[in-house]
Parts: C-alpha cells; sequence; structure tokens
C-alpha cells in the first residue's frame, strides 16, 4: 500500500498539521519507506490471534462517585497562551 | 574532590550518617560539576535554589534514623515528569513555556524519600528517538569520549549522561522502547524499566500509553533497587497502575541464581550484531553456567515482527496522546483568524520532524480503511510477542540478552533515514511490547573503549531476580 501526495495532504489535515508543498514528496517518501518495512508483518497469520490493546490485565478500580476539587481556575488559566475573563480565548468560530 | 567522584545512593548517605560530609557540600560538588560540563548539555533547564534550599533543610533535620532511602541524592529529573513550579518542556518547543501546577506521581514519590532535584535532562522530543538527536533544545555529547562527539543514547540521553558524567547521582528515565536500556548501554551505566504498571503514569507526559514506563538510570544495580523502592507505587490515578505488591527490591541479594534458568534467544543473534558484544553475551552465559545456573537456548519466534509491529502501535497512541497541544489551553501558539488554521501552524511550528512523522503515521495507520491492516494487525503480533515470552518463561526464569546491537555512534551518523535510527532499539522493543521488566548492566568496552550493555528480562514483577542477574553481571568486572 503505497501513499500518494494527495493522501499525505489528508493525513496531514487529520492530524492538523499545516504541511508546505515543498516537504510534501519528503514526508511521502518517508512514510513509504516506514509503510514499506512494517508491511513485513503480513506475513504473519494471525487469522486464531486476539488483538492485545494493552499488557494490563488487573480489573479497573472504581472510585468513589464523590465531588474532588483538585484544580484551581487560575492554576489551569495560568498557561493559556491568551485567556480572557476566567476563559480561554480563541479565533471565532461563530459568524 | 575526589572524595565525591564515585559517590553512589548508597555511600552518599552511609557518608551523611558517618558525617564525612554534609548534604549541602555534596548538591553544590554537582552543582558545580553541572556548570563545568554544560557543553555536554544534560540539562534543559537547571534547579540550583531548589536544590540547596532542600539540600539544607536535609541537613538540618538530619536523622540517624531516617528509612528515607533517598535521603539527600541529588539526581536529575527526566524533563518529560511534570514538576510542580518548575518548567517542563518534554523536550519540544510546544511545551517551551509550560510550568506544571501539579507533580508527577514518581517525582512526589522520590522527593517524600528525600531526593533531591538538580534540574530537569534533557531528553528525545516527546521521548521519541534514540540518540538524543530530535531535542528541540539541542543534542546531549556522550560523556564516556567527549572528544568523540558521541550520542548518548536515547531518550533518557540527558538523565544517561548526566549520570555517566558524574553530573548527579541517578536519574529517573522513561522507558516506552529502550529509551532507558539503550542509553544506559551507550554510557556504560544501569538501566532498569519495571513491569508496566509499577511506576504511575501520572504527570509523566504521555507517548505511547500503554507502552510508557518510568524507571531508573543509575552507576550501579544496588543503585536501581533502592531508588525503584522510592519510585514505585500504586496510584489510583493511573488507570493501569498496579496493585501487585511492592517487594523489597534491595533484598534481591537473597536470591539464589542456582535455583534460577536462564534462556538465551536464538532470535536476538540478529544480522549486524556487533561481533564483540556478541562473544561478550555467550561469555556471561558461560559465566553463569560456572556459577551453576542452568542455561538453556529458548525461541521467541516473532521476534523480527516487534519492531515493526511497535512502530506502528507506539506512533498511533502518540498520535492521540499529542492531538491535546492545540494552541489554546497551554503551550506554544502560532495566531491566526481561524481555529483550524491556528491549531495547524501551532502544531506545525511546535514539533519537531520526527514527532511529526510519528503523528502522520499513527494518523495514517488508524484511518479510516488501514486501521484494521495496519493497527488491528500489529495488535495481534504483540499478542504473539506476549505469547513467545510466556512459553519462553515455562521453560527459564530470566532471560539474557544484548541491550543494543552496537555502541553509540556519532552525533550526526544515522540521521537521514529514520529507518536506521529505529532500528537502535530492536533489541529493547520485544520486552515493552510485553510489558515485561528488563535492565541494561555494562558488560565491557569494545576495542575503541565505547560501553555496551546485557539485558536481562524476567516475569512480570520479578524484578528481584533481574537485579540479582544483573549484579552477578556487574560483579565480574568485566
Amino acid at each position: 500500500m503505497s501513499i500518494d501526495n494527495s493522501t499525505v495532504k489528508k493525513i496531514a489535515k487529520l492530524s492538523k498539521l499545516a504541511i508546505d508543498s515543498s516537504s510534501e514528496d519528503i514526508m511521502r517518501d518517508e512514510l513509504n519507506n516506514i509503510l514499506e518495512w512494517v508491511d513485513t508483518l503480513q506475513q504473519v497469520n494471525t487469522d486464531q490471534t486476539e488483538p492485545m490493546l494493552s499488557v494490563f490485565n488487573e480489573s479497573m478500580t472504581f472510585r468513589e462517585d464523590k465531588v474532588k476539587i483538585n484544580n484551581d481556575q487560575n492554576d489551569i488559566l495560568s498557561n493559556a497562551p491568551e485567556e480572557n475573563s476566567g476563559f480561554f480565548v480563541v479565533p471565532k468560530v461563530i459568524e | 574532590m575526589s572524595l565525591y567522584e564515585g559517590l553512589t545512593i548508597k555511600s552518599a548517605i552511609d557518608g551523611y550518617k558517618d558525617k564525612k560530609f554534609s548534604c549541602e557540600e555534596i548538591t553544590k560538588y554537582y552543582l558545580d560539576n553541572i556548570t563545568k560540563q554544560k557543553q555536554l548539555n544534560c540539562f534543559i533547564t537547571e534547579t540550583p535554589e531548589i536544590a540547596i534550599k532542600v539540600a539544607k533543610s536535609i541537613d538540618q533535620n538530619f536523622s540517624y534514623s531516617s528509612s528515607r532511602c533517598m535521603e539527600g541524592v541529588p539526581i536529575a529529573m527526566k524533563d518529560l515528569f511534570c514538576t510542580k513550579g518548575v518548567r517542563t518542556t518534554a523536550g519540544s518547543k510546544i511545551l517551551e513555556n509550560f510550568s506544571p501546577f501539579y507533580e508527577s506521581t514518581v517525582s512526589k514519590n522520590l522527593w517524600n524519600e528525600g531526593a533531591i532535584m538538580l534540574g530537569k535532562s534533557n531528553l528525545d522530543e516527546f521521548a521519541m528517538g534514540s540518540a538524543n538527536t530530535t531535542s528541540f533544545y539541542g543534542n546531549v555529547i556522550n560523556p564516556v569520549k567527549i572528544d568523540k562527539n558521541l550520542v548518548p543514547g536515547g531518550s533518557s540521553g540527558g538523565s544517561a549522561a548526566a549520570v555517566a558524567g558524574n553530573l548527579c547521582i541517578a536519574a529517573t528515565g522513561s522507558d516506552t522502547g529502550g529509551s532507558i536500556r539503550q542509553p544506559a548501554s551507550f554510557c556504560g551505566i544501569v538501566g532498569m524499566k519495571p513491569t508496566y504498571g509499577r511506576c504511575s503514569r501520572f504527570g509523566m507526559i504521555a507517548f505511547a500509553s500503554s507502552l510508557d514506563q518510568a524507571g531508573t538510570l543509575t552507576k550501579n544495580v544496588q543503585d536501581s533497587s533502592i531508588m525503584l523502592q522510592a519510585m514505585c507505587s500504586y496510584d489510583p490515578q493511573d488507570s493501569t497502575s498496579s496493585k501487585n505488591s511492592i517487594p523489597n527490591f534491595s533484598t534481591f541479594t537473597d536470591i539464589d541464581l542456582k535455583k534460577k534458568k536462564i534462556g538465551i534467544p536464538l532470535e536476538y543473534q540478529i544480522d549486524g550484531l556487533n561481533p564483540v558484544i556478541k562473544k561478550r553475551w555467550e561469555e556471561v552465559a558461560e559465566y553463569f553456567k560456572k556459577k551453576g545456573t542452568e542455561v538453556i537456548e529458548v525461541s521467541l519466534p516473532h521476534t523480527k515482527y516487534a519492531l515493526p509491529a511497535y512502530y506502528i502501535i507506539a506512533p498511533a497512541e502518540a498520535s492521540a496522546n499529542l492531538a491535546r497541544y492545540d494552541g489554546i489551553r497551554y503551550g506554544y501558539r502560532e495566531n491566526s483568524d481561524s481555529l483550524d488554521e491556528l491549531y495547524e501552524k501551532t502544531r506545525a511550528k511546535g514539533f519537531g520532524p520526527e514527532v511529526k512523522r510519528r503523528i502522520m503515521i499513527g494518523t495514517y495507520v488508524l484511518s479510516a480503511g488501514y486501521y484494521d491492516a495496519y493497527y488491528i494487525k500489529a495488535l495481534k503480533i504483540r499478542q504473539l510477542i506476549y505469547n513467545d515470552f510466556e512459553e519462553a518463561f515455562k521453560k527459564c526464569d530470566l532471560i539474557l540478552t544484548p541491550t543494543t546491537p552496537n555502541v553509540a555512534f556519532a552525533i550526526g551518523e544515522k540521521q537521514n533515514d529514520p529507518l536506521e535510527m529505529y532500528l537502535n532499539d530492536v533489541l529493547t522493543v520485544p520486552a515493552s511490547l510485553a510489558g515485561l521488566p528488563a535492565i541494561s548492566v555494562p558488560a565491557g568496552l569494545n576495542q575503541d573503549g565505547l560501553p555496551f550493555g546485557l539485558q536481562i528480562i524476567s516475569k512480570p514483577f520479578d524484578e528481584k531476580s533481574v537485579f540479582k542477574a544483573a549484579k552477578f553481571i556487574e560483579d565480574l568486572h568485566l
């Protein structure tokens, strides 16, 4: 499965990464090299194998359904590139 | 000064108790070394004020009966662990000005045990790399042969170089596919990755959540057991934190190696394995035999598929984890009139090339139409690799392998082809995929005086046996 420039653009869009046309070819070639290499996995018969999402096999613990306040609004906003009146500021999204 | 040169966790604490030196003296000694060795670029952020303040308070309150296992031990904290009020960058431009308002569980545990932070150590951007060359804050120089300009390995390159270069007594690392063991091998020190779930991931900046595990970089095996003790805990804030009881790791010395069986996996004899390393691997197996430990051949048939499977699974998880860097709530922002463009420009400028490459690969293998062929396929391979280990551990208790196919290479090498860089992790990735504890312990030098390590892997939660076998190799003084 080989990818072309339009696929590179599509993945970049999905990844929310601006990509300029000059680096598209490089990215395409690098991704194709990696994908060609990982294609060796197709040699393995996995018909009888279940996918393993995690090695962690202990039961998950439910926490008590209690309100816990660990974070302060000012703390959370302290790293924001732009904030106003207790809110994160983003460009206008509604006309 | 020579009095301090070979200090370990154990000897520093003994020294405080015997009043040979104060904690402040030792802390200043390391801060001074950090200043003298700036060219190594081990630290992204130095924290001398915090270090001195904590050292003074430890001196004032020092109790001979203290049971804190890291009392007054100056360490480097990999800049992947969030430290409250201290800039935490993950080696990325996108977090250049990020100051966490909470403490990671691992670092909190270490401070509670009396450790002192000298600074935040350099790493590959978001721990993605094997040479510390993807850091936005520049590469790190391997202190073993400074004039040769070699990489320290990665991603915990700053931590490993700081320990090897005597800029701290010990350091934290994180290991997703080999990021503790590989730099330990390249720098000639001990690097331990415990069982997945032993150390909490809370506050450790996420790369690939099903693989990420914190661990230690230390001068010797005993130190590793002490420091790991301080780091491990069950943490309700991490849903994959293990409730398995945590043994007293430092009692590993009680284990009888004559009752253990060591497996040598044939599949680790890969093409391109340095002959010096291969020979040493065989010699060490012989030493174990002489000791009375049974050594047998085992097979891990899917080993060669581990690395390609890893390079699907890890980027897939990374692409999801790194979606949080949006330029809105924290981190770098590139302004724009449109929200989508703000995201795209912020991420394009904030992330480096390797991180972007992995986000792209990860997004692709998770996208509609390719999900089954790549991502699900890789997860099935992961199960097969896990099964391989399970089978092997029916026949043996420990597995002995080389840590890396080769010794440290020069800065600038292996930069043109990402695949060539990825091959550094070919021997460490399988244990990561299976979530197993694994250590790299120094096993000698090659003809140019460059160190390399051997790796010991055990069943889940059997870190003590790993330490015991590693100590045996350490005591061979190879």
